[in-house]
């Protein structure tokens, strides 16, 4: 790791293809479930504890806020899933070419809006 | 430097990762089953406290913290590097890396507690 080679790719002077926007939002959404987690715990902590906490739980996720952080969070994870399921098919051999890799991005970005548009319409 | 408690090797982190998240795929969707149809308290509260169940929580929980554990790692030694922010970056990736352990311990712990009925 510190062999001194220089290391000449900027990525900020690249357009990049939409696999690479894919890819990058697998790892940014990957990091941001880790303090949604934490919120998962909690919710869970408090949907278990008693008929009470689970009222309060009830309670807390019933503000018009609340829920719009909550369908963002639901839809943060499913594309994290989702992106997953992706990974899994191209690690059993399917569409590992580039058009491959694009038609991918392009059926993972539309299942992740029909789950943006099926958790809105469950929690709403 | 090879900081971490799973990979040993490149391919056992790779092996881990797939199953850990194959795992947690099929938890999200057993619990996703039981909570859309009927989101009482009495159908949660019985649905989650079964044995089987309280099993699954546990795997899922242990499976999520093998998975947190490699991801963030991988982007750590991604990122995180002499590279980018010079002698800085391997003491910074690090603490990231001991911060993130404790994190993940206290998700352990506070997870068996609540699956098990200790809290």
């Amino acid at each position: 790791m510190k062999d001194g080679r220089p290391v000449n790719l900027d990525i900020s002077t690249m357009k990049l293809p939409i696999t690479a926007w894919a890819s990058i939002s697998h790892r940014v959404s990957g990091i941001l479930t880790i303090p949604i987690f934490a919120l998962f715990l909690w919710a869970l902590q408090l949907s278990l504890e008693s008929k009470e906490s689970f009222q309060i739980l009830q309670e807390n996720f019933s503000a018009p806020l609340a829920k719009v952080f909550i369908i963002l969070v639901l839809t943060v994870y499913s594309y994290h899933l989702l992106a997953g399921i992706k990974h899994l098919i191209m690690d059993l051999g399917y569409g590992e070419t580039f058009e491959g890799g694009v038609i991918g991005a392009k059926l993972l970005f539309a299942c992740t809006g029909i789950s943006f548009i099926l958790i809105s319409w469950w929690l709403w | 430097m090879n900081v971490t408690v799973f990979n040993r090797s490149g391919i056992s982190d790779w092996i881990l990762q797939r199953a850990s998240s194959v795992i947690m795929l099929a938890y999200s969707l057993t619990v996703a089953s039981a909570v859309i149809p009927d989101t009482s308290y009495e159908a949660w509260s019985v649905f989650m406290t079964q044995t089987w169940m309280r099993g699954f929580s546990t795997l899922a929980l242990l499976a999520m913290i093998a998975h947190s554990w490699i991801g963030v790692w991988a982007v750590l030694t991604d990122y995180v590097t002499v590279r980018m922010l010079g002698s800085l970056g391997e003491r910074l990736r690090l603490f990231l890396l001991v911060l993130m352990g404790i994190l993940l311990l206290v998700y352990l712990l506070w997870g068996v507690f609540i699956i098990w009925g200790f809290i």
